[in-house]
């Protein structure tokens, strides 16, 4: 290409179509994404296909490393269990992100700052803080191993993260109380926008609480939902260091095994690096295709 | 925009290149294993080897453990001034996390801690990564230094999947094992002795739950502790031989035998009476083991890594005990600390030879022992007391016999999590005994058909 071209004056193309050296100036930022996300997503793409263990000469093995994901049971078990965690990191802290945000609108709390701020806190906590003090609160002799005894339902009490049929929901309940802040700060930043006459409208129409959230509230939030969801889906997905930190070793019988589990145990510790990329490749996949649906539904034809 | 613009493209051909100049993975990979160097011609005398820079990956961060390698390396280099020790040092995990790409790349660190196993050190070798030390085992005497039991512990054939055969790797600074430590003001309160067998151990942890006590305090929401309660259970039914056939993951070796049987239902027996703290599959170790030091449990069965813990916390009132015998002598299960290997990449492997030397002298051992921790040779040398003593003669008795045991996860790729797995559930009655067995032997055998 000509350098002429690209400095001198545009040619041709339609008024108010950006000058091609428009994407000169991209270029900083598109070498930086290339280098740090583009190539490693493709090299993962590539290693995906190999037979490797990390360390001597691998051997190409076409798509047997998603065949293999198919067949063994590990894998499968890993992408149910963070389809369940999706319920409690995604749903969950949208739906009681809806009530919450528009409960505290409607009420006018006083000190509405400061719980903004204390549903958001356990955003801004580290992952790795926020797994310590939950397995203190589930241990055999943790805080609510005692409200229950205290409450009389003792029966109840048992070791949540030991048991392979509470572990996953009690990982879960950890996402939903972290992710039920973002949800509600955002959903209150989005109620803020609404026109106070669209509210006055529906109460003069006899829209009681409901019905104000169903003809207001809901549709002028669509937007944020979206964004809600796809922030949330996608930490559902990627989620790691609460399950490692909160049960090891994929949690009692492998109940709480998830993608990133898998592909960090496979990848460090269990030699089979081409696996793990295949992991790494459907997860994005997943990822796309889970957002791509999220913004249709939610971000299109208001 | 409407038709791809040159930059675009010109990027996309970068990215492409770039790609396919990665083409096969481990391409550029050792491309012969490093040899072995007779040792006539190891180069003992360090300070004719010029100016040298080592770098050491150590994990050896924990309270006195870190001040015992700060120093001997100060004490290296005060000897020799011409060797500089660039010392990086990170936790177990995170230099378990790095090492296989730090050693596959192009500036390796001269020595290195490497975890044993087949996934760690086995690969390795597999993959001419690490420096054969026979030659300078030969020329620095190790093979004195070490007894035949330890040196096992760091040996390899160059398919790297047998632990205990082949070439030595790694020199060992520091000994473990697994054993019962004991509360001496609880055992005497119930009017007990330190038990000998297995049934005088039958009785005292009847006579603790009788007596409203937690018999042995175990946690094992991090699932080790379950592994090593098996290995323990073991110690009693299976023979020595066979364990360690088992734990190396041999082909041939079975599972499904009636000695292991015998020890799952030893375990499942201990869960069923309420011998062991309740709620322990969803307690953490670090916490199980705090309980202890606060007197919450007669028996802990953990490893003597937590010896310097114990001692801090609970003094004189903690005992450490081997297993209880067979007929033959105690069985136990143990090892050594992360072996000290040489990278086959280095280009000064007679200097980081004579560091693993250096390390591993007694003038080392005397150094260790006074950080609080187990060195692996000359425990009869230093002069400690309590249970540091109980621990060496532990140590020394259980490291010169074929009863000393290697971790039951030292036999395939993935025994680690198998093992702790398939332990934990069967603790929590998930598996029964022969399904429990058969997990374990179908992940022997998938290592044995299978790559």
């Amino acid at each position: 290409m000509a350098v002429g071209e690209l400095t001198g004056r545009r040619r041709g193309g339609p008024p108010g179509e950006p000058r091609r050296i428009g994407y000169l100036y991209l270029l900083p930022a598109l070498g930086v994404y290339g280098l740090f996300l583009l190539f490693p997503l493709l090299h993962s793409g590539w290693l995906s296909l190999f037979d490797w263990d990390g360390l001597t000469l691998g051997h190409w093995s076409g798509l047997a490393n998603y065949r293999a994901l198919l067949r063994t049971n590990g894998a499968g078990a890993a992408f149910g269990h963070v389809a369940v965690l999706a319920v409690f990191f995604a749903v969950l802290p949208v739906s009681v992100g809806l009530v919450v945000a528009t409960a505290l609108h409607r009420t006018r709390v006083r000190g509405l700052p400061f719980f903004r701020t204390a549903l958001f806190l356990p955003q801004v906590l580290a992952m790795v803080v926020v797994a310590v003090a939950w397995q203190r609160i589930f241990a055999p002799d943790g805080v609510l191993n005692q409200v229950l005894r205290a409450v009389g339902l003792g029966s109840l009490t048992r070791a949540w993260l030991g048991d392979s049929a509470t572990a996953l929901f009690a990982v879960g309940i950890v996402g939903t109380w972290v992710q039920t802040g973002l949800a509600v700060v955002l959903f209150l930043g989005g109620i803020g926008k609404i026109s106070s006459e669209l509210f006055d409208a529906a109460r003069l129409d006899g829209a009681g609480a409901a019905g104000e959230f169903h003809a207001v509230v809901l549709p002028a939030l669509r937007g944020e939902i979206g964004v809600a969801l796809t922030l949330t889906v996608i930490a559902a997905l990627r989620t790691f260091d609460l399950v490692y930190m909160m049960t090891p070793l994929g949690g009692p019988g492998g109940s709480t095994t998830v993608p990133a589990y898998e592909i960090y145990q496979r990848a460090f510790l269990g030699g089979q690096v081409g696996v793990a990329a295949a992991i790494g490749v459907v997860i994005t996949v997943v990822a796309l295709a889970v957002t791509f649906l999220i913004t249709r539904i939610t971000g299109r034809e208001r | 925009m409407r038709t791809p613009s040159p930059v675009a493209l010109s990027v996309i051909g970068v990215l492409a290149v770039g790609l396919l100049s990665a083409c096969t993975p481990g391409a550029n990979s050792a491309a012969h294993r490093p040899t072995d160097r007779p040792a006539a011609d190891v180069r003992t005398d360090v300070a004719a080897m010029g100016q040298v820079t080592l770098t050491v990956w150590d994990q050896e961060v924990r309270g006195g453990q870190d001040k015992q390698i700060s120093t001997l390396n100060q004490r290296f280099h005060d000897r020799y001034p011409n060797v500089t020790i660039n010392r990086i040092s990170r936790s177990f995990d995170d230099l378990r996390n790095t090492v296989k790409l730090a050693l596959t790349g192009n500036e390796p660190p001269d020595v290195v801690q490497v975890n044993n196993g087949k996934q760690d050190m086995g690969a390795f070798v597999r993959a001419g990564l690490l420096t054969p030390l026979d030659g300078y085992a030969e020329a620095y005497r190790w093979t004195g230094r070490f007894p035949e039991s330890v040196r096992r512990l760091a040996s390899y054939p160059d398919t790297g999947d047998s632990l205990g055969e082949g070439k030595l790797y790694g020199v060992q600074q520091t000994g473990e094992l697994v054993g019962i430590y004991y509360n001496r003001a609880k055992l005497a309160q119930l009017g007990l002795t330190p038990p000998k067998t297995w049934e005088e151990l039958d009785t005292a942890l009847a006579k603790a739950h009788d007596a409203g006590q937690l018999p042995i305090q175990l946690g094992n929401l991090d699932k080790a502790a379950g592994a090593y309660l098996f290995s323990f259970a073991m110690h009693r039914f299976e023979d020595p031989a066979t364990q360690t056939a088992l734990a190396t993951g041999r082909a041939g070796a079975s599972w499904l035998t009636d000695p292991n049987r015998a020890a799952a239902r030893q375990v499942l027996d201990w869960v069923a009476r309420g011998y062991l703290t309740p709620g322990f599959a969803g307690l953490k170790g670090d916490d199980s083991w705090a309980a202890f030091a606060k007197g919450d449990g007669v028996f802990h069965i953990d490893g003597t890594w937590l010896m310097p813990d114990l001692r801090e916390a609970m003094g004189d009132s903690v005992g450490f005990l081997l297993p209880p015998g067979r007929p033959g002598g105690p069985t136990v299960t143990g090892g050594t600390g992360l072996p000290w290997a040489v990278s086959g990449k280095t280009r000064n492997p007679d200097a980081a030879a004579a560091y693993l030397d250096f390390i591993t002298s007694a003038d080392a051992m005397k150094v260790i022992a006074d950080n609080g921790n187990l060195p692996v040779v000359n425990t009869t040398d230093q002069s400690v007391t309590g249970l540091q003593r109980q621990v060496f003669d532990a140590w020394r008795q259980a490291s010169t016999t074929p009863a000393l045991v290697p971790y039951l996860d030292y036999a395939t790729q993935n025994a680690y999590e198998v093992v702790t797995g398939s332990v934990e559930q069967l603790m929590s009655r998930q598996l029964d005994v022969d399904t429990f067995l058969g997990q374990l032997q179908a992940d022997l055998d998938a290592s044995h058909g299978g790559r």
